[in-house]
């Protein structure tokens, strides 16, 4: 029997059972439906914390004081203090791999303007930070090496501080505000750029020469951090590697002490957060799959019924000429009819469920082709998996057995 | 003397049931020329049935052998057992056997569609002329459950000749019919038989044997009785003879 015919007769049979056809292939829509649901939800998280991170700068390197962290834990908590100029300026003189390098103080406290006051803290830094950051001006100008020279009280204002400080849109540049008593004259305001994928507030930002900070508000000499930027993102472990030997140097580190300083690099962020993600995926596809999985059981259970009972119609075809692989393709076709079937309206509503969560609750959704064809190739193996056993089962009953079953 | 189709030589057909052993056939042996419409008759558990499965190449004999159109079936395969009762053979069961929810065309059409030779035109014509034969060309497209015992049973006679087979077996093919409707098969079985066809009809029905050429009886496995029939009576006279059905 030719496969047309196959698919023909499968059809008819399944029409005639429409509710229980529909109620099958349920299980089947909502598995692929909530497999292409769950991957689009785990890979659009995925996709936007790695788009922030390269916001944020990809090449970028953080170093700060201290022995490194070890599993989220500072291992030691002294030596806050072991990063000092002279490691700034050999950074800045010496590495090879560093495209940029800042310095960063940074002290909290209260802004006050006129009648409104705002808390937050005030970073103190050099102009390089603001290409390490990725941060950009958007009205006013960036302090000068001169101004960090002589320690300026300028600065500049992200706009979540201008919103506080200035409600009514006065323009902020050329105001004086006070940083705990010590007048700041706005120079600058900085272009918004949201809130990042931990739900920080990076607009919340004070910026201003690490000279002033440094001198007139915490009346330190060394520095809390360092922010660098490699030349590019590929030679971000050549960097790291090389700021970690150069400042083993300049702190007298013998080959067995313990850093006591820590090198970070945002690419080591990246893997780290994505491959967090990518745990995520895989567990909500997991969990998606096991319903998969229920619906293909659903299949095989609604097949064994449907063999059962039509035990006479197969020992009719066998008595007019059908053969075992015909009876065989005919159940198995029903079965990836079925599978098929559902494995493409289950596309579609996972795609609508997908969008659906992307905009009740804005989660960044990302629908990949392959978890389409994945899910389509899954179902279809489903059917042919789970409509074989069935099948094989009428194929190879006997025909005057089956012709009598009542 | 026409050509002989079947040539049973000692045929034995053992079941096994637990520990016992039964035996349904004992070694039976006969042949069948074309164009002979026999009757088999026996008490119940004689064998008629496992014999007519066996001629059916649905079931194979435990010992003898079976010709058909000079083809010993012990050497075929199932799968060639399958082409060859698609080619050669057209059931009737006493229980019609129809597919629910399916009209009498699809259903006749079936045979022909386990055979690639034909396309789907020669099939819903040739269907249509089986339908035909039996008197049912205004019900092609009613389906199975839409229609009286009798006619389901013409459709299933329908279904047994649309393959031009060389043998017609029936099995009790009357035994749910009324007297009148069980004449009215009978009518169309020798109207089949007339055209040269070979017909084997399993009954419990002495009366409906007069219709037939030749009586074979079975018991216990073994044919006690195998008659030419020299006046076979005509069903259709039978038919109109019968009372017009009272209301
Ligand atoms: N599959 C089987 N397994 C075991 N025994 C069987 C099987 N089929 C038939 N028999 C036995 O073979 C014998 C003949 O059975 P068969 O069905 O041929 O009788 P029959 O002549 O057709 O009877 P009836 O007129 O009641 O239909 C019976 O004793 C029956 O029990
Ligand atoms: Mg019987």
């Amino acid at each position: 029997m030719n496969i047309g015919n196959l698919i023909k007769i499968s059809l008819r049979a399944l029409s005639n059972n429409k509710m229980r056809a529909f109620l099958t292939m349920l299980g089947i829509i909502i598995g692929v439906a909530s497999v292409i649901t769950m991957l689009a939800i785990g890979q659009g998280s995925k996709k936007s914390i790695q788009s922030q991170i390269s916001e944020m700068g990809s090449n970028m390197i953080m170093i700060q004081p201290g022995a490194g962290m070890n599993g989220g834990v500072r291992t030691s908590s002294d030596n806050q203090q072991s990063l000092k100029m002279e490691d700034y300026i050999s950074l800045r003189d010496k590495a090879t791999y560093i495209a940029a390098c800042s310095p960063s103080v940074s002290s909290g406290g209260q802004f006050i303007y006129g009648g409104n006051n705002y808390p937050a803290s005030i970073s103190g830094v050099t102009p390089e930070y603001l290409t390490i950051r990725k941060l950009n001006i958007d009205d006013g100008n960036v302090f000068s090496r001169q101004q960090v020279a002589a320690a300026a009280k300028v600065c500049l204002v992200g706009k979540t501080i201008t919103k506080n400080l200035f409600p009514n849109g006065e323009n902020p540049i050329g105001k004086v505000i006070r940083f705990n008593k010590i007048p700041f004259t706005i120079i600058g305001t900085i272009k918004e750029k949201g809130f990042n994928t931990m739900g920080m507030d990076q607009d919340n930002i004070v910026l201003a020469p690490y000279t002033t900070i440094q001198k007139r508000v915490l009346a330190i000499t060394y520095i809390q951090g360092l922010y660098a930027s490699a030349l590019s993102e590929a030679v971000t472990d050549k960097a790291t590697v090389e700021i970690e030997t150069i400042l083993r140097e300049n702190h007298k580190l013998k080959a067995n002490d313990d850093d006591d300083f820590n090198v970070r690099s945002q690419k080591e962020l990246s893997s780290m957060l994505t491959s967090t993600t990518d745990i995520l995926t895989i567990l909500l596809a997991c969990i998606a799959g096991i319903s998969l999985l229920v619906g293909g059981i659903g299949i095989m259970n609604i097949m064994y019924v449907s063999v059962t009972e039509r035990t006479r119609e197969i020992g009719l075809r066998m008595a007019i000429g059908a053969k075992g692989r015909d009876i065989l393709a005919q159940f198995m076709i029903e079965a990836i009819i079925i599978s098929f079937t559902g494995g493409i309206i289950g596309v579609l509503f996972g795609m609508g469920a997908s969008f659906l969560v992307k905009l009740a609750i804005s989660w960044p959704i990302s629908i990949q082709p392959y978890s389409v064809i994945l899910s389509f190739v899954v179902c279809t193996v489903i059917g042919v998996f789970f409509g074989w056993y069935p099948a094989k089962k009428a194929a190879q009953m006997d025909p005057i057995e089956a012709l009598r079953y009542e | 003397m026409s050509k002989s189709i079947i040539r049973l030589e000692n045929i034995k057909r053992n079941f096994r049931v637990g520990d016992e052993t039964v035996h349904a056939l004992r070694g039976v042996s006969f042949s069948i020329s074309e164009g002979e419409f026999v009757s088999i008759m026996g008490t119940s558990g004689s064998g008629k049935s496992t014999m007519l499965n066996l001629l059916g190449c649905l079931d194979t004999p435990s010992d003898g052998e079976y010709y058909l159109d000079d083809v010993a079936v012990s050497t075929m395969n199932k799968n060639e057992r399958s082409t060859l009762r698609n080619r050669k053979i057209g059931f009737v069961f006493q229980s019609y056997n129809l597919l629910a929810k399916t009209t009498a065309l699809e259903n006749v059409e079936l045979p022909l569609q386990y055979n690639p030779e034909y396309t789907g035109k020669e099939r819903r014509d040739k269907a249509t002329k089986a339908l035909d034969a039996v008197g049912l060309s205004d019900r092609l497209h009613h389906k199975s459950n839409q229609m009286s015992g009798g006619q389901m049973q013409r459709v299933a006679i329908a279904r047994a000749l649309v393959n031009d087979p060389v043998l017609i077996l029936a099995d009790e093919a009357t035994g749910n019919l009324d007297t009148r409707t069980a004449y009215e098969i009978m009518v169309l079985f020798q109207e089949l038989h007339q055209e040269g066809r070979t017909i084997i009809f399993v009954t419990h029905n002495p009366e409906l044997a007069a219709f037939t050429s030749r009586n074979i009886v079975l018991r216990d496995g073994k044919v006690i009785k195998d008659d030419e029939n020299k006046n076979i009576e005509s069903a259709k006279k039978m038919l109109d003879a019968l009372p017009k059905q009272e209301d």
